[in-house]
């Protein structure tokens, strides 16, 4: 990845209200790629906005650095750090024709007028809004608002952009039309993205890296496809995509996997991935990953129940077997050819899957002390306290 | 039809208002401003506009003080009240009300009462005057009351309140997230302020102007208690004319003469500094 544009060592921010204090950010520690798009994504409430706000310097840590390209800026003021962000709100100065509103920055910046000029053109066509310059915010909608904001923020050309849920006020089809726009414009500039969001489809489709955030800190940082495909965490299998959650109790281990066999040919095998093997086993599975027989059909994991429920969604139909009581396993039975029902509710079914496909989550605890231990140890070092 | 008439039943509760109140009052007023006679002769409408020539040549001094205290205490008020709804308004924290309710305070006592109060603090011999001239920091013929001084003071502290409250108002409206915007785009707290807050604010400055200066160019009250007979404004004169000497018209001329100078001042103040012109100050 490069050079290291923003690095976050073992920031922590405590609100203090007046009866009781808010951990709002545990302890995060990120670097973040020069020229990355990097996505926050968590829950409501997890700490996005207080950590992209701590970046931007409008709140400072309690505790932490945080570093632009390796140079600190706690204590330095949002005015004099040399990032953008754009706002949820989109913030636009409502008593001015937005092109003084992307032209705004560059002024206070003392520029030459003539290329404040250009370069405000050149943003007003990068962002596709020639000659609405004269518009004042009130009079465009809001996904052209929402390009202003963006036209606002990358005029000056930052170290790097911060989003906060850049496209949450828009609906659904402009949504994913300003997905795709903001990620060429990405492209375009090579600025880093450091974006905000609860949506786990934008931050899967749009990010290079990952950092899903639960209660303040983070639980897993990684590419959209490992944090799809191998949830590290309980709370990441859940919250991105869904994913069926096994519990077992492990039977054997052996050269790299676990296996817990509940008799009568039902099994499933997990690779322990370098994990510690245990006897408590939670196991997760992506719901497309099932699949559906009404034979045991031989798989390293099968386990047989009984369909409770089919659900018809269009590409896919979803299958709800129960196989214990109290546990569900879900099958995403693709509608590739035929769409006809593979089994109906009351079937006993057998429902399997690769073992390559299962994966051992960790306990919320660990995970935390094994993200922050994948800091440089000399950099952590100078962190904790 | 009936979607016709729609739009003029709207404006029935409030034209039928200003028809009441504002403006058959005006007609009855310079219709009074017409007549001609005495009290003891009895009034006979003759449309006659002499009484306007003889107002505005005899009692023009009076017109143009009023006028400049209404000014002055506007510039005054203006100055005081701006960074003290800018402090309740930003600093405010928890105790915003409670710093509103203390700046409305003083309106529970009666206007005159209030008036009389700064009458005895700034006596010749009262207690603050007295003191200073007992320990030698005046001279002895030094004296506030019956100067501008004392008049525009008691004008700029009972109109204070009805420029702090829309200035507030203005200010309170200002979405808090672009003071961040403005930081996140390089401006410094002056910039800030230059470039966003005054600007987004002058609609409550604009309405605090026209609360203060009107009243405060019509009042009689404070020239009538703090000042002397170098500071009569044109509202006392209206008073003396109308409740003391019974010259109806002459006292409706010059009310009429004074409404116009007033909507004037306000026509030619909106067109220079007019809210759809604040809002268009380019941001350079
Ligand atoms: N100024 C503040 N004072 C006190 N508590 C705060 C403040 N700002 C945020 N918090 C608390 O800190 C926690 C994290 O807030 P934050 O805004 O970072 O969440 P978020 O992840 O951005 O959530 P959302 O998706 O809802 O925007 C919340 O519990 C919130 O109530
Ligand atoms: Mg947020």
């Amino acid at each position: 990845m490069g050079e290291q544009a923003i690095e976050l060592i073992g920031v922590a921010k405590q609100f203090s209200a007046a009866e009781e204090n808010v951990q709002a950010v545990e302890r995060v520690d990120l670097s973040i790629g020069s020229g990355e798009f990097f996505s926050l994504l968590g829950p409501s409430g997890c700490g996005k906005t207080t950590t992209l706000r701590m970046i931007a310097g409008f709140e400072e840590p309690t505790q932490g650095q945080i570093l632009l390209y390796g140079v600190d800026q706690v204590g330095v003021p949002a005015n004099n750090r040399d990032l953008n962000m754009v706002f949820q709100s989109y913030a636009l100065f409502p008593h001015m024709t937005v092109f003084d509103n992307v032209a705004f920055g560059l002024r206070r910046k003392k520029l030459p007028k003539a290329e404040i000029a250009e370069r405000v053109n050149t943003m007003f066509e990068l962002v596709d809004l020639k000659g609405r310059e004269k518009r004042r915010p009130r009079e465009m909608s809001g996904g052209q608002q929402q390009r202003v904001a963006l036209a606002r923020a990358l005029v000056n050309r930052p170290r790097a952009l911060l989003l906060d849920e850049p496209l949450g006020a828009l609906d659904l089809k402009l949504r994913q039309s300003m997905q795709l726009e903001l990620k060429r414009n990405q492209r375009e500039v090579g600025i880093t993205f450091v974006y905000v969001t609860h949506d786990q489809g934008e931050a899967l489709t749009m990010s290079d890296r990952i950092a899903v955030m639960n209660a303040g800190h983070v639980e897993q940082l990684g590419s959209p496809r490992e944090v799809y495909e191998s949830p590290a965490t309980r709370f990441v299998a859940d919250f991105i995509g869904t994913s069926n959650l096994v519990e077992l109790t492990a039977t054997s281990t052996t050269a790299g996997e676990s296996v817990a066999d509940r008799g009568a040919q039902q099994r499933i095998v997990v690779p322990l991935r370098g994990q510690q093997a245990r006897d408590r086993l939670v196991v997760a599975v992506r719901p497309e990953k099932v699949g559906l027989a009404t034979a045991p059909p031989g798989a390293d994991c099968q386990l047989s129940g009984r369909v409770e429920e089919v659900v018809y969604q269009g590409t896919f139909t979803a299958y709800t077997v129960q196989t214990a009581p109290g546990e569900h396993i879900v099958c995403h039975w693709q509608n590739a050819t035929d769409s006809s029902d593979v089994a109906a509710v009351g079937d006993t079914v057998w429902v399997s899957w690769a073992k390559e496909h299962s994966y051992l989550l960790e306990d919320p605890g660990k995970v935390a002390a094994a993200v922050s231990a994948g800091v440089p140890a000399g950099v952590a070092g100078g962190a904790s306290k | 039809m009936r979607r016709k008439l729609a739009p003029y039943l709207l404006v029935m509760p409030g034209g039928l208002w200003l028809a009441i109140f504002f403006v058959i009052p005006m007609i009855a007023m310079v219709s009074v401003s017409m007549e001609t006679g005495s009290l003891e002769t009895g009034f006979q409408q003759t449309f006659s506009v002499h009484h306007y020539l003889d107002m505005i040549n005899t009692y023009h001094p009076q017109l143009l003080r009023s006028l400049k205290y209404g000014l002055c205490t506007t510039v005054i008020t203006i100055l005081l009240a701006y960074p003290m709804a800018y402090w309740i308004a930003f600093r405010g924290g928890r105790h915003k009300s409670t710093y509103l309710f203390l700046i409305l305070l003083p309106f529970f006592v009666t206007f005159v009462i209030r008036t009389i109060s700064w009458q005895f603090l700034l006596a010749d011999d009262g207690i603050v005057l007295g003191h200073l001239k007992d320990w030698h920091l005046v001279s002895k013929n030094f004296h506030v009351l019956a100067t501008p001084y004392a008049v525009i003071g008691g004008l700029v502290y009972n109109f204070l309140p009805f420029m702090v409250l829309p200035i507030y108002v203005a200010l309170e409206r200002i979405d808090k997230v672009l003071l961040e915007a403005s930081a996140d785009l390089y401006a410094n707290k002056a910039a800030t302020f230059r470039k966003v807050v005054l600007p987004l604010s002058l609609p409550g400055v604009f309405a605090g102007v026209i609360l203060t200066f009107v009243p405060a160019a019509a009042d009689y009250v404070n020239a009538q208690i703090l000042g002397g007979s170098g500071q009569v404004m044109i509202g006392n004169v209206i008073e003396t004319l109308y409740i003391s000497n019974s010259q109806y018209p002459q006292a409706s001329a010059l009310s009429s003469i004074l409404l116009a100078a007033l909507l004037l001042g306000i026509f030619v103040y909106a067109r220079v500094l007019g809210t759809r012109d604040v809002l268009d100050a380019n941001a350079g």
